[in-house]
């Protein structure tokens, strides 16, 4: 670690992990950067190890993200985002009733039971449940808490939820924009028997965060050209690309980032000094 | 977008340019929200602020932008080299670049190509017959016990001849380009061939008797020597040219004296099959040794090789060939003996003239192609 060589965490969300961060690991030897990674098993580790100066960068949900940012201010450090994929940028989550539900509005949800997903995901939890409790809006919630710690990469919870919401065992189900259309046709959801209540503003998702920018390191800097020059159209990259979800990496941003810092204060997710203080959250 | 919409919207991109604009409008009230999702995983932008305008992404240019065709689907589009990076993408087919390297080592035409190859294919795929229904299984007959002891005999020993035979090219099939795709399609019906005719001589065999003949080692351990052979070519030689080109021969004296119904039927029906693998074997040959005369000599060597491997074994089991004799006898007597070891021993002169003409249609000159099928098993296959 260090130097001329990177070591990065992350998440072992699904077994295709390994595959991704293996292949990558190749290119970016081939490409003479001494690259290594280590896979934890939640993010919470993850970014603790980081701002602990054990990594070098940490693939980094966006939950992951303003609790490293946290961390390492309370630790006098600073953390940045490197670099992010192009479809982390800009994403919405959506709250969806049945069809012919009675509710015309988010105010109709008052006292209904709302699905999400895990206690720690931003997308189908933490945000929509936001986006309410900014509308005025209290709803009754249940939770589908698959694959906690993983802060949602692990779409069980919204296919749960959605599940849920045709079965008739919740009144309207939380889930990012994407999954909306994934969960229609893949069957989960039939096509047309659901309608999108309300939708939060747009967000930013996954970076690459790494500690202390500014300070000279060669590895770091080879390490961000060399995602920023993959290109989709090099076979040896492409399917990888393609496993992580991306066409191409872009410079990372931190501006769509606000609605998920409030949406962790507001549910007191975490202090300000990046302390787990969600009562029901073990990773 | 739920129900598809997503065709049009890649149908309309399909004639842009990255960086082109392209208005999306519909009537479904979800729209934006999954056109923003979609386009967000396929690499477009979606820009929202007066009305929903897709900026198109490169990303669908440069998945094909290192794509090339693997040659056209008929014949003539046959290329002389299939790189393994194609895997198992149809011949004819844009392949994209990347993927699995398939593991096949068959990846020239001429190493296992014949142009008659599709013909040949597809009389095979018409010619598939019902083991069920093609034979009058249930003809009435009833043998000497002597003869029936003659045809259980012969049966069984035609039996694991007839799985060697299935065996050689099916480990061929996974070593072989698919884009030489009429070879493996080729191969394919020579193994269901091969599979019918050991269920039906064995139906054959147990049809009056509980129990089957006996299996010679000197007559498994020829058989062995046509799995060992690795090479394409010299396997045709040894298993379709010499091998079921002896059984043709073969096969064609059952059909003839054999002394019942079923088992002159089982024989017809395998000696039809049986002469399509021939003629692939000899035309592929024959295909090889014009583009590389040279082939003769490694040709040459298989036969003397696989003789020199079998030297100390006992070849033909005495069993079979008594079972031959008094097969074609067709009755217990000592005429009928002398008759049945007459009609034999024209068999085998049968076979080696047969032998003879196939090695001299590759170019061996006559009395090479003698010697050579001397040296031929005398296990016939």
């Amino acid at each position: 670690m260090g130097g001329d060589s990177l070591l990065m965490g992350a998440v072992a969300y699904d077994p295709k992990v390994v595959t991704i961060w293996d292949g990558f690991r190749q290119w970016f030897r081939d490409h003479g950067l001494e690259f290594d990674y280590v896979l934890y098993s939640n993010y919470e580790r993850q970014v603790e190890e980081l701002v602990a100066g054990r990594l070098d960068a940490a693939w980094n949900s966006p939950l992951a993200w303003l609790r490293a940012q946290r961390l390492a201010q309370a630790s006098g450090r600073r953390v940045a985002a490197l670099v992010m994929r192009d479809s982390d940028c800009d994403l919405t989550s959506v709250v969806v009733v049945r069809a012919d539900a009675p509710f015309a509005g988010l105010a109709d949800l008052d006292g209904a039971t709302v699905g999400v997903g895990a206690v720690d995901s931003p997308q189908a939890t933490l945000l929509p449940l936001a986006h309410l409790r900014a509308a005025g809006v209290t709803p009754a919630v249940r939770r589908f808490d698959v694959g906690v710690g993983l802060h949602g990469d692990h779409v069980g919870g919204e296919r749960a939820a959605a599940k849920a919401l045709l079965a008739g065992e919740v009144d309207a189900a939380c889930m990012v924009d994407g999954n909306h259309l994934l969960f229609a046709q893949e069957g989960t959801l039939v096509a047309g028997a659901t309608r999108v209540l309300a939708q939060t503003g747009s967000y930013d998702h996954c970076n690459m965060t790494v500690l202390d920018p500014g300070r000279s390191h060669t590895a770091v800097d080879r390490f961000r050209r060399l995602l920023l020059g993959m290109d989709y159209g090099d076979p040896a990259v492409r399917p990888l690309l393609d496993l992580e979800g991306l066409k191409r990496w872009r410079d990372g941003r931190v501006s769509g980032y606000h609605l998920l810092e409030a949406a962790v204060d507001g549910s007191a997710f975490y202090d300000r000094k990046g302390a787990l203080s969600a009562a029901d959250y073990r990773p | 977008m739920e129900q598809g919409a997503h065709l049009l919207v890649d149908n309309a991109l399909a004639r842009l340019a990255p960086g082109d604009r392209l208005t999306v409008a519909g009537r479904d009230p979800h729209l934006a929200v999954h056109l923003a999702g979609w386009a967000r995983a396929r690499g477009h932008v979606l820009e929202a602020d007066d009305g929903l305008v897709l900026v198109k992404g490169p990303a669908a240019g440069q998945r094909w932008q290192d794509s090339v065709r693997a040659g056209g689907p008929g014949a003539d589009g046959v290329l002389a080299r299939a790189p393994v990076s194609w895997g198992l993408a149809a011949r004819g087919a844009l392949v994209e670049a990347g993927g699995p390297s398939l593991a096949v080592d068959l990846t020239e035409r001429d190493l296992v190509w014949t142009d008659v190859a599709p013909r040949l294919y597809a009389q095979a795929a018409a010619s598939q017959w019902d083991p069920a229904t093609a034979i009058a299984w249930n003809e009435p007959f009833e043998l000497p016990p002597e003869i029936e002891g003659a045809v259980v005999q012969v049966m069984t020993y035609l039996i694991e001849n007839e799985q060697a035979a299935l065996d050689v090219p099916a480990r061929f099939i996974g070593r072989v380009h698919p884009h030489y795709r009429e070879v493996v399609q080729f191969l394919a019906t020579q193994v269901a061939d091969e599979a019918r005719h050991v269920e039906v001589f064995t139906r054959r065999a147990a049809l009056r008797r509980r129990e089957l003949g006996t299996s010679g080692a000197g007559g498994r351990a020829s058989l062995q020597t046509l799995l060992q052979e690795t090479d394409f070519s010299l396997a045709s030689l040894l298993l379709s040219v010499l091998g079921e080109g002896t059984f043709l021969s073969l096969l064609s004296f059952l059909e003839r004296h054999a002394p019942d119904t079923v088992t002159r039927q089982v024989c017809r029906l395998a000696l039809q099959d049986e002469a399509r693998h021939v003629a692939y074997g000899q035309s592929h040959l024959e295909h090889r040794v014009a583009v590389d005369p040279s082939l003769r000599d490694r040709l040459r060597s298989a036969v003397e090789r696989r003789h020199d491997a079998l030297a100390d074994t006992a070849g033909l089991q005495t069993e079979v060939l008594d079972a031959l004799i008094v097969l074609a006898a067709g009755e217990w007597s000592p005429p009928g003996i002398a008759r049945g070891f007459g009609l034999v021993r024209a068999l085998q002169a049968d076979m080696d003239e047969g032998r003879q003409r196939r090695l001299g249609r590759l170019g061996f000159p006559a009395d090479e192609a003698a010697a050579l099928s001397a040296l031929h098993t005398r296990n016939f296959m």
